[in-house]
């Protein structure tokens, strides 16, 4: 088998689907910060979050889709936190963002450990199912690929056509371009920087929570220490990549979750020649790569980083 | 018809008084005048009446109901419109974005372009204005952008329009062009506050006038009843002299371009094209010209931030292409940035360590090897403080809470302390109040009789016809050859500045009005 | 609400903030031990008898402070010229690495001489491995703050392999750890039958050496006016990337020395779990003494008794060590308020609050 037979076995395409998921819902997550004016370096800690979250809803008994509104809910909740910081007191959002990756992730396996004491081997739950797809699933390849998926699958697909149209298509969306634009602009037009930036900030941080629980209760069926293992750092490196563009961010996830794929399969058949970290290593150098590639014509929302104080005389 | 009130209206930050017991009225269809020196509180006011910071006491009636304090939604609702002098415009979206913004409900599931795409075409028509609102506004000039903001305000169907000094970034007949649509605007029932420190303006376009000096209310007054002099003198309350520049004999070169070319730095597009300047010993050379026409970069070039990529450029006569900054100060080269917050100052470090921040000359006094001798800058910025009388509470205070005027001094203390051979001043008395601008104008005259050439860039042409010997104009990254002084009247530059050709028709009829001009 | 720019900050404000944003922090935690199910007072006095309880508490108290002065010097220097290294945890594997290549054998060299060059090499290495964002960031406008996070994870996966294949020490029966150091490269201990090894004295003195750059050097203040205005400092000449090229150097190199520190002073041979995230705690430690280099020894010293207290709370009394974690999360959190109030009075909106009440 060589890289041929990998791209023509429909596995690693639906696989691909699968990995891209997580990446999704988190790197939409963060453009919408940034797009707000906002840097979330809390997006590490926000999946762990909501990886836990969500798991523990199902696990205490919960529902599955209740899973994933309850990941957004922690999410949005961690979201505020960062909001009142970065936006109500204008504090420097690379610390804070740490802090809150340090606060999210260590409150979370504080709460698992202490519902969960001693245990050793990580509980399982049942997660999302595949749906099904009737005879389009039979399909040959075509089925594998696209149609033996879960819902929580369908949802992050879905998910950007929905991101797109209220970012280019809503007064909403404007008004949160323009946060992240210029502020000002926005103030004198009667609307609060405030209000836009902590709403953006919420929501993007439940949709990392939720790309967190999509692995806990989709992807995967338990919760373990340092699960997100880099993800989070990932996705801000693709929300670069995809010049803070919904459409380039969804094909940044996919073209990345396809070498991630690829790496596994690679892994497996040069497993013996080359160490195996090497193809662990590949994520992170890819992300790397990738912002090496854009960064000189990087666009990036002009106020990012810039706090905005009401009647601050400068 | 009185539609708005202001009543007493008071506000403060921190130990400075900006406005004390302000009140004034405005009429339907009238043009008000809000007049003042920079500093007297004008800005404060109209950020008051427009929602953007609150009063400590008084309040604003429009239309006989008092309005919220510190609530733009409520201003922009009861009809009031404001266009600021740093416009509130985001430079990657389109005019229509920007015009739509904040004007349909967060809530509503989808924007209406239609609609409002012939609402702007409605409002254009009927303002003989024309832009293209699919542009990016980071595409427009400076007057077409103020264009897009003053539809901002129409097309929230504003009642009341206030301008924050509009014709500052305009050419003289730009100007006209605005003052035209002003008072087609107030035929048709719109009333103007419109703010300034330009007496002619003021007089041409207004029909009553209020003088703020020093945050107080000094004089509401009709237009017609008042004269030129009145009004100056009501405006600074004793007049300043201005200091005047005398003719001397040039000297050696100090600065040199010979055709530079600054590409953009992603694009192939030029930013500077075949530059020509040449700067002598006691003498000022003024840059005119709309900003954003390559002036910034002209500046940056000379204070060694941007290098060229092509032509000839020297500074005492020496190669100054490869330079770096640190080199160019040790040259004694003075730069006065444009922006003196932020390029100016290290606003969270104290005043002395800010009178140290460029190391003029090979080996200052506080420096021993790469130890810093704390004792002898103190001493040093001792000197500096008393001699360029910067007021500041302690030494050891931040230089952000100092005013424009005194970050102004520091940086000229920085610059001026030992005679600098080559002075370049971007906008230098910008913002500043008639004080100060007066001692920054004999500094630059006291630094031309001492030998130096200054290099004056400014948008103020008054400024540049006062200061300078010559003057040559910036359009389009291209620069006009040098033109005394002595031939040129506000009016001729506003035509090189919008990219015209002076041919001798336009001079001589000129020649006419320049004689008007000297006599106002 | 408004913001409004202080003349001066009240100096008893720079020594009241840390305390009071580590007492918010302590009522997080109460809330937490009260979860479950013991009583706050009680855990707290377990924390501080765990970390200062014994003469051999305190000795493992100062051990765990000393990784942490090296990581949160590293983080403070950086972060005083803005520059965003998250790298730390990457940097001190690095140093680690590095004294484990040449210090079990390759070179021999009498203690007095070897314990310097193990130390040299471990500050080339972390600083080494820190010129790839530097270079990114200079050259190329990369964000350093993703690469540096991302070279961390490259890092441990390389560590793990050399561990697992060249550097694996034969006589270590399959755990992946490397082989010792030699004897005239170990720290000497300072106390006897204790872990506490020369580290500490090299971290104070490393701690002094900083805060010296800072107060009385050129170098020193073009860091801290790079950091302040990147704008106005480059317009003066400094030479930003030539800045920034420095700090990462003496950054990547205190990060280095922390992994010197633990192999060659306190375990004594490589393993993957040298540093449970000093590198990033060291952020912490940096944050809480608001990046002053003298405050770094008392926040180092302060955030190393949580974490020794709260794993003896956590085997006395079954709270999961974990809140350990929170509280230096909450205390960094809490402290970016405490600095906002040093910098600017907040002024409520009187007129509008009566509008609100009438």
């Amino acid at each position: 088998m060589d890289i041929l037979d990998i791209f023509l076995s429909a596995s690693f395409w639906a696989a691909t689907i699968r990995i891209a998921c997580p990446l999704i819902f988190a790197t939409l997550g963060e453009l919408i910060c940034e797009r707000a004016g906002v840097l979330n370096l809390g997006i590490e800690g926000i999946m762990t979050a909501g990886a836990m979250a969500g798991w523990m809803w199902v696990y205490q008994g919960g529902d599955l889709i209740g899973g994933i509104v309850f990941a957004a809910f922690i999410g949005a909740l961690f979201g505020l936190l960062h909001a009142q910081f970065t936006v109500i007191l204008g504090v420097s959002q690379h610390v804070t963002g740490i802090g809150i990756t340090m606060l999210a992730s260590s409150l979370s396996y504080f709460v698992f450990n202490m519902l969960l004491p001693n245990t050793t081997t990580p509980p399982k739950v049942v997660p999302f199912q595949t749906i099904d797809a009737g005879p389009l699933a039979n399909l040959p390849f075509v089925g594998e690929v696209f149609f033996q998926h879960t819902f929580f699958t369908y949802l992050a697909f879905a998910l950007v056509p929905m991101v797109i149209y209220i970012l280019y298509k809503t007064p909403l969306g404007l008004a949160l371009r323009t946060a992240g634009e210029n502020p000002s602009s926005l103030e004198s037009q009667g609307i609060s920087v405030f209000v836009i930036r902590t709403i953006a900030v919420m929501f993007g941080s439940s949709l990392m929570a939720v790309g967190g629980a999509y692995l806990t209760i989709s992807a995967f069926d338990a919760f373990y220490f340092g699960m997100i293992n880099g993800r989070g750092w990932i996705c801000i490196a693709l929300v670069i990549f995809a010049s803070w563009q919904p459409g380039k961010a969804l094909l940044g996830a996919l073209l990345f979750a396809g070498l991630d794929a690829m790496q596994v399969r690679m892994q497996l058949q040069l497993g013996t020649f080359i160490p195996y970290q090497v193809f662990l290593m590949l994520p992170y150098l890819l992300s790397i790569a990738a912002m090496v590639i854009v960064a000189r014509k990087a666009k990036y929302p002009k106020a990012l980083l810039q706090p905005f104080r009401r009647g601050e005389r400068n | 018809m009185v539609i708005l009130e202001i009543d007493k209206i008071s506000k403060s930050f921190g130990s400075v008084v900006a406005n004390k017991d302000i009140s004034l009225t405005l009429n339907q269809g009238e043009i008000l005048a809000l007049l003042g020196e920079n500093g007297a509180g004008k800005t404060t006011l109209m950020n008051i009446l427009f929602g953007q910071y609150s009063a400590d006491s008084g309040q604003i009636k429009a239309w006989g109901k008092v309005l919220p304090a510190q609530s733009t939604d409520a201003a922009l609702k009861a009809g009031i419109g404001m266009v600021h002098q740093h416009f509130t415009l985001a430079e990657n979206m389109t005019v229509l974005e920007n015009v739509m913004l904040g004007t349909q409900s967060l809530l509503s599931w989808r924007t209406d372009t239609q609609a409002a795409r012939a609402k702007i075409a409605n409002i254009c028509q009927s303002m003989n204005l024309s832009i293209d609102v699919d542009l990016y506004v980071a595409d427009l000039s400076i007057g077409e952008r103020q264009g897009v903001e003053i539809l901002k305000a129409l097309y929230r169907d504003a009642k009341i329009l206030i301008l924050d000094e509009p014709t500052a970034v305009l050419t003289p007949q730009e100007v006209e062009g605005l003052f035209e649509m002003l008072r087609s605007m107030q035929k048709s029932g719109l009333s103007v506050i419109i703010i300034s420190h330009k007496l002619d303006e003021i007089l041409a376009i207004s029909q009553n006038i209020v003088v703020l000096r020093q945050g107080q209310q000094v004089a509401q007054v009709a237009t017609a009843t008042v004269d030129r002099g009145e009004l100056a003198e009501l405006i600074v309350g004793k007049k300043v002299p201005e200091p005047i520049n005398h003719q001397l004999a040039p000297g050696e070169p100090v600065l040199h371009l010979e055709k530079v070319n600054l590409f953009k730095s992603s694009s192939e597009k030029y930013q500077l094209t075949n530059i020509n300047l040449l700067l002598r010993e006691r003498q000022i050379i003024g840059i005119a010209g709309v900003s954003g026409n390559g002036q910034r970069e002209l500046a940056a070039v000379i204070s060694g931030v941007l290098k060229i990529n092509s032509g000839k450029f020297e500074i005492l006569q020496q190669d100054a292409r490869k330079l770096s900054i640190k080199q160019l100060t040790k040259l004694q080269v003075a730069r006065i940035p444009e922006d003196r917050h932020s390029a100016g100052i290290v606003g969270d470090m104290s005043v002395w360590e800010n009178l140290m921040l460029e190391d003029l000359g090979a080996n200052p006094c506080w420096r021993s090897g790469f130890l810093i001798n704390t004792s002898a800058a103190k001493a040093r910025a001792e000197q500096l403080i008393e001699k360029f009388d910067i007021r500041c509470a302690n030494m050891n205070m931040p230089a952000k809470l100092l005013s424009g005027g005194n970050i102004q001094k520091l940086i000229l203390a920085r610059n001026f302390q030992l005679s600098p051979k080559l002075v370049l001043a971007n906008q230098p008395v910008r913002g500043l109040d008639e004080g100060a601008i007066s001692f920054v104008h004999q500094q630059l005259l006291d630094a031309k009789a001492g030998g130096s050439g200054v290099l004056l860039i400014s948008e103020d042409l008054d400024e540049l016809l006062r200061l300078s010997d010559f003057v040559q104009v910036m359009h389009d990254g291209k620069l006009s050859k040098a033109y005394p002084r002595e031939v040129l009247t506000p009016k001729l530059l506003g035509i090189l500045m919008s990219g015209g050709q002076l041919d001798s028709a336009d001079h001589a009829a000129d020649l006419a009005t320049r004689s008007q001009y000297h006599a106002v | 609400m408004q913001f409004e720019a202080r003349e001066h900050t009240p100096v008893a404000f720079l020594l009241i903030v840390p305390l009071v944003a580590v007492l918010c922090s302590m009522l997080l935690a109460s809330l937490l031990i009260i979860w479950a199910g013991q009583s706050p007072l009680q855990g707290f006095a377990l924390i501080f008898k765990g970390a200062f309880g014994s003469s051999f508490a305190i000795t493992e108290t100062l051990a765990k402070t000393t990784p942490l002065i090296f990581t949160g010097l590293a983080a403070a220097v950086a972060f005083k010229a803005k520059f965003w290294n998250i790298g730390g945890e990457g940097q001190l594997y690095c140093g680690a690495l590095a004294v484990t290549w040449l210090g079990t054998g390759i070179v021999d060299l009498p203690p007095i001489l070897m314990i310097p060059f193990l130390i040299l090499v471990g500050m080339i290495a972390g600083a080494t491995i820190l010129m790839l964002p530097v270079f990114l960031k200079n050259q190329l406008k990369v964000d350093e703050v993703v690469t540096t996070l991302l070279l961390n994870f490259i890092i441990l996966l390389f560590v793990g392999y050399c561990l697992e294949g060249p550097l694996k020490d034969p006589m270590s029966m399959g755990w992946p750890q490397a082989a010792p150091i030699i004897d005239s490269g170990i720290f000497p201990t300072l106390i006897e039958r204790s872990r506490l090894h020369l580290g500490l004295i090299f971290a104070l003195l490393a701690a002094v050496i900083i805060w010296a750059i800072f107060r009385f050097t050129l170098w020193g203040f073009e860091i801290r006016a790079q950091g302040l205005n990147a704008t106005a400092s480059h317009h003066a000449g400094i030479n930003s990337n030539w800045t920034i090229f420095k700090v990462a150097l003496l950054s990547g190199g205190l990060a280095g020395l922390a992994g010197v520190s633990e192999v060659a002073g306190l375990k004594g041979y490589l393993t993957l779990d040298i540093s449970p995230g000093y590198g990033y705690t060291g952020i912490a430690v940096a944050m809480l003494a608001n990046l002053h280099p003298i405050g770094v020894v008392f926040s180092a010293l302060f955030l190393a008794s949580i974490f020794v207290g709260a794993d003896f709370m956590g085997r006395s009394i079954g709270v999961p060590n974990f809140i350990a974690d929170i509280m230096v999360a909450s205390s960094v959190l809490c402290i970016l308020i405490g600095l906002l109030l040093c910098k600017y009075r907040i002024r409520f909106n009187s007129s509008r609050l009566k509008q609100v009440i009438s």
